[in-house]
């Protein structure tokens, strides 16, 4: 779809474009957060130890759905260096129900009252002197459960009433809702259409499973009233104020202190029942508690299992083979809660045509509760999984219609001439240059020599496959995406800002503050190199801090692979800010015009003359100690701080009656994942000969680390075609509580050597033409390892359209198909 | 609860404590002795974020009493290095980003260690197969393997200089 006339695209804000001459941007730096991680001095939750503090361990329903009839906990009560118990009732005395994003909402509670609605759910808290007397009192509570009719299956949830509904109170339907979105003339493509292709696909419940769970360390001031709660969480300062209203004080009597954590991937994104929890307890006890989840407890329970989906699909395509529209039927299953709403599919309709030009688009979308852990993020916060609906459809259209998947996609692609670009659903991609990615992936991976030498091995018998994924990497979220598909949208946010601050003390070394976590990323880094960039310091002599919300400024945190562009953006106006000052000083210092002065290497000197200089050091001592010595206005008032605050580059309203979501995700990164695998069709096993993953994030800030999430996504990926599933059996049972059954690729798994290669195409709205890069990976991982598995299989005609393809699994396939053939 | 007494050697450094039998090594370290370099990712002995030296040998801490560890050697993270003087293992994930949280390092660390003390000279199967029992979920691993490969040419360095 071309621009509609009506609309108008903002100008763009950017101050620094991607055509400058960088000494830090742009090179390899080693992380700044490395050396205390690597010599074991990180301070992760599990590491924070207050005087007088107890620990708190969870008692969890073994039912899947079930009433709670009566709880005994005078054994447990009992027990020496028991300090408290609290069971749902208990807690709802004090403390409300949690924080949800969905409208209508779907009630939760930290602690389950009256029912349980999934296997793992709380029914009863425990604090003690340890941890071990704490889950030694969990074994000494009697809890009478009746049992209710469960729902595991999504497409029996449609259908379910009466005693298998798990929220009565929202009506006698397990449906929490159901949509229909059009974008565009679909009818009318599809009657127009040449050829429909057809397929029904299966995504499964997989989760980030970081190696660290969620916990929390809360302290309650009984003078002051007031929480601080220490937990590894982000968007503390987004919508952590959320929780004061939770536990009933006011949000100025709530403080979160972030800590490091032990990685996110989304999971972490914002945890509400954690901190609820020991927060509750502190303020029973009198004392700090810390509550950290097990292994069991986060499987169970993290309320961040990744969309769980069923898809019909038809895509339209004309007599000149180009793709024209796309139909999507989906069942999504979200578990027994709806926290972040239909935010998933949001994030999705901002991409969801992929890199081509299909001019209309519906998505009918039925979200179901069943019996199970609800969902959250997971690195591509639903957009992952329509990258694999597009690329499955258009393997499956070069299949059926015997076209070369390259040629096909390239005759396809929207093509560079046409940034920026509206897409049917209104989002807009900024930038972007499609066909050089997937040259540059063909180039590296050699892959017309790989055709040949899959060639060879079919004549062997043998079945290697290349597997083809070109996919969006929609980058910087605006918050219209978590609501924008409610039938009434509650409550409308649209603001997802960032803050820093910098300082530069005395001696002219800087601070930034930051206002968001580090949740594995490289947050310390990447603003070390911005700053530097920005104000000629010399790296080492920057250090980087995270705010509490007590000090906060407007932030949102990482998620939506959006960090990086708006530290960027905050940086660049708290630098500009300080220049000017620095600038003002040294001019008065060394008699000249601030117009004639310029920041050069760690000094403020004149243009033109080397001599006539300071260095920062130099005059940040002014600007701290010697006021009288400087004019008296206020530009010369002591010290040298500066706040900034930068908002999204570049987001409208969604229409009313929702034709038009608006531009809501519009840094687009673009890449093309092609893995070599081999298939032992004796075992199902699927083995990688190669991987070539090429990326188009714009302007690289620290190619190093944009790398490694690349990697590391990618292997996330390999996890979910190939291995990962959260398994429930028909009581909703969970299947896979353990890393013993919930298969997260090892060093075994994972491709010897994943092969990047770079494609930059700057934004032209971010500052330096930085696009996000965090989610990339994992959200072309899945779709091209299918393809390559599909292409391994062809002459067995096995069809890649459920995941994950474990051995057993893919050997089932194989055996139906050699079957069929016999 | 009953009390015993038990003699370790951490880090070089002689501790005397009186620990509950059912205490973990992990919960020593950690809590007893405060190093809580050493991580505890899922204590069903798979995910090895908790790997130390024991005698030399890595093990899981999440799996073994404090008390069978009496009279034993043992090190963490906290006794590789310092910032300032790093083991060469160390200095290697540094170089060759092999970690991205940091929250399966140590123990992917010492189990190189417990490799490189081993085999000073080891092939790329022989690295995969060492650290093949630890997970991580940052980097996919290349990394990893890469950062002991240089550990092994630094020590290996070391040595010769």
């Amino acid at each position: 779809m071309t621009k509609p006339k009506n609309r108008r695209t903002p100008a763009s804000r950017q101050r620094e474009g991607a055509n400058q001459a960088f000494k830090w941007i742009g090179k390899s730096m080693k992380r700044v957060e490395d050396p205390k991680l690597l010599v074991g001095e990180g301070r992760y939750i599990d590491d924070i130890s207050m005087p007088n503090m107890l620990h708190a361990a969870v008692l969890r329903s073994p039912y899947a759905h079930a009433l709670i009839k009566s709880i005994d906990t005078d054994e447990a009560c009992a027990l020496e260096g028991v300090v408290a118990i609290m069971t749902g009732e208990d807690v709802a005395k004090s403390t409300g129900v949690l924080p949800t994003f969905s409208n209508p909402p779907v009630e939760q509670r930290c602690v389950a009252v009256d029912r349980v609605r999934h296997v793992g759910e709380p029914v009863v808290l425990v604090v003690a002197e340890s941890r071990y007397i704490a889950e030694d009192a969990l074994e000494l509570i009697h809890v009478e459960y009746e049992e209710l009719p469960v729902i595991n299956d999504l497409v029996e949830a449609v259908h379910a009433t009466g005693d298998a509904v798990l929220h009565p109170d929202r009506g006698n339907t397990n449906v929490a809702m159901h949509r229909c979105f059009t974008f565009g003339p679909v009818e009318e493509d599809f009657n127009n259409a040449d050829v429909i292709i057809k397929r029904n696909l299966r995504w499964p419940r997989s989760g980030a499973q970081p190696m660290e769970t969620c916990g929390a360390v809360a302290s309650y001031d009984r003078g002051m009233e007031k929480f601080t709660i220490h937990v590894n969480s982000s968007m503390y300062n987004y919508v952590g104020w959320l929780l004061a209203e939770t536990l009933g004080v006011p949000v100025n009597k709530l403080n979160i202190v972030p800590v490091l954590a032990g990685g996110s991937f989304g999971s972490k994104i914002f945890l509400h029942k954690v901190p609820v929890i020991a927060a509750t307890l502190a303020r029973e006890c009198g004392r700090p508690v810390k509550y950290i989840e097990d292994r069991i407890d986060n499987i169970t329970a993290c309320d961040a299992h990744g969309p769980d989906r069923i898809y019909e699909c038809e895509l339209a395509l004309d007599e000149n083979r180009k793709m024209i529209s796309l139909r999507c039927e989906v069942i999504d299953d979200y578990g027994a809660y709806f926290q972040f709403g239909l935010g998933t599919h949001a994030n999705a309709l901002s991409q969801i045509t992929g890199p081509y030009r299909i001019g209309s688009v519906e998505l009918d979308v039925t979200a179901v509760l069943t019996n199970k852990c609800q969902q959250g993020a997971y690195r591509g916060f639903g957009a992952e999984v329509s990258n694999y609906v597009m690329e499955r459809m258009v393997d499956a259209a070069c299949s059926e219609l015997n076209m070369d998947p390259v040629e096909f996609r390239l005759a396809n692609y929207i093509q560079p001439d046409e940034f920026p670009y509206y897409i049917p659903t209104g989002n807009l991609y900024d930038s972007g240059n499609y066909p050089a990615v997937l040259s540059k992936a063909m180039e590296l991976l050699d892959y017309k020599g790989w055709r040949r030498k899959q060639e060879e091995a079919r004549r062997e018998g043998r079945y290697i496959g290349i597997g083809l994924a070109a996919c969006q990497e929609r980058s910087v979220f605006s918050a219209t995406e978590f609501w924008m598909l409610n039938k009434d949208p509650g409550f409308t946010l649209t603001s997802s800002p960032e803050s820093v601050t910098v300082k530069l003390d005395q001696a002219g070394n800087a601070v930034i503050t930051l206002y968001s976590p580090f949740w594995g990323n490289s947050p310390e880094t990447m603003a070390t190199m911005i700053l530097a960039e920005q104000l000629t310091l010399d790296p080492k002599n920057i250090s980087v801090i995270y705010s509490d919300t007590d000090q906060g400024l407007p932030s949102t945190g990482p998620g939506g692979s959006r960090y990086t562009v708006m530290i960027a953006g905050a940086l660049v106006s708290a630098s500009a800010i300080l220049k000017i000052k620095l600038l003002k000083i040294a001019a008065h210092i060394l008699e000249a015009s601030p117009d004639d002065m310029e920041l050069r290497d760690g000094k403020v000197g004149v243009k033109g003359a080397p001599q006539r200089e300071k260095t920062i050091a130099e005059v940040a001592m002014q600007a701290y100690l010697f006021r009288l010595s400087l004019p008296d206005e206020p530009d010369f008032d002591s010290g040298l701080v500066a706040s900034s605050t930068y908002d999204h580059p570049l987001a409208t309203l969604p229409s009313e009656d929702r034709s038009d979501l608006g531009i809501f995700y519009p840094i687009m990164g673009h890449m093309c994942h092609m893995p070599v695998v081999e298939v032992d069709i004796e075992t199902g096993q699927v083995k990688f000969l190669d991987y070539v993953a090429v990326h188009d994030c714009g302007t690289v800030v620290n190619p190093m680390t944009l790398d490694g999430h690349i990697r590391g996504g990618t292997a996330q990926g390999v996890g979910t075609a190939l291995y990962e599933e959260y398994q429930y059996d028909n009581q909703s049972q969970i299947l896979t509580a353990s890393y013993a059954d919930y298969l997260i690729p090892t060093a075994n798994e994972v491709p010897p050597e994943i092969r990047i290669g770079h494609v930059e195409t700057p934004s032209p709205f971010t500052e330096f033409g930085i696009k996000g890069g965090g989610e990339g990976g994992r959200m072309a991982a899945a779709p091209a390892i299918a393809s390559a598995i599909e292409d391994a299989l062809r002459p067995l005609g096995v069809k890649a359209d459920f995941l994950p393809l474990t051995p057993a699994r893919l050997r089932g396939l194989i055996r139906e198909s050699q079957h069929s053939k016999e | 609860m009953s009390k015993e007494h038990v003699t370790l050697v951490v880090n070089g450094q002689t501790y005397k404590k009186d620990v509950d039998s059912r205490m973990l090594l992990s919960d020593f370290l950690r809590e007893t002795l405060g190093l809580t370099g050493t991580h505890v990712g899922c204590e069903h002995g798979v995910c090895g974020s908790c790997t130390v030296l024991i005698n030399g040998k890595s093990a899981r801490t999440c799996l073994s009493f404090a008390v069978q560890c009496d009279g034993f050697e043992i090190t963490t993270v906290e006794g590789l290095g310092t910032v300032n003087e790093m083991h060469p293992v160390q200095q290697a994930f540094w170089e060759k980003h092999g970690l991205q949280c940091g929250f399966c390092t140590p123990g992917m660390m010492i189990a190189a260690v417990d490799l490189l003390n081993e085999n000073p000279n080891p092939d790329r199967e022989d690295i995969v197969e060492a650290v093949s029992g630890n997970l991580c979920r940052c980097t996919g691993y290349q990394t990893i393997i890469e950062s002991v490969e240089r550990a092994a040419e630094l020590m290996r360095n070391s040595e010769r200089g």
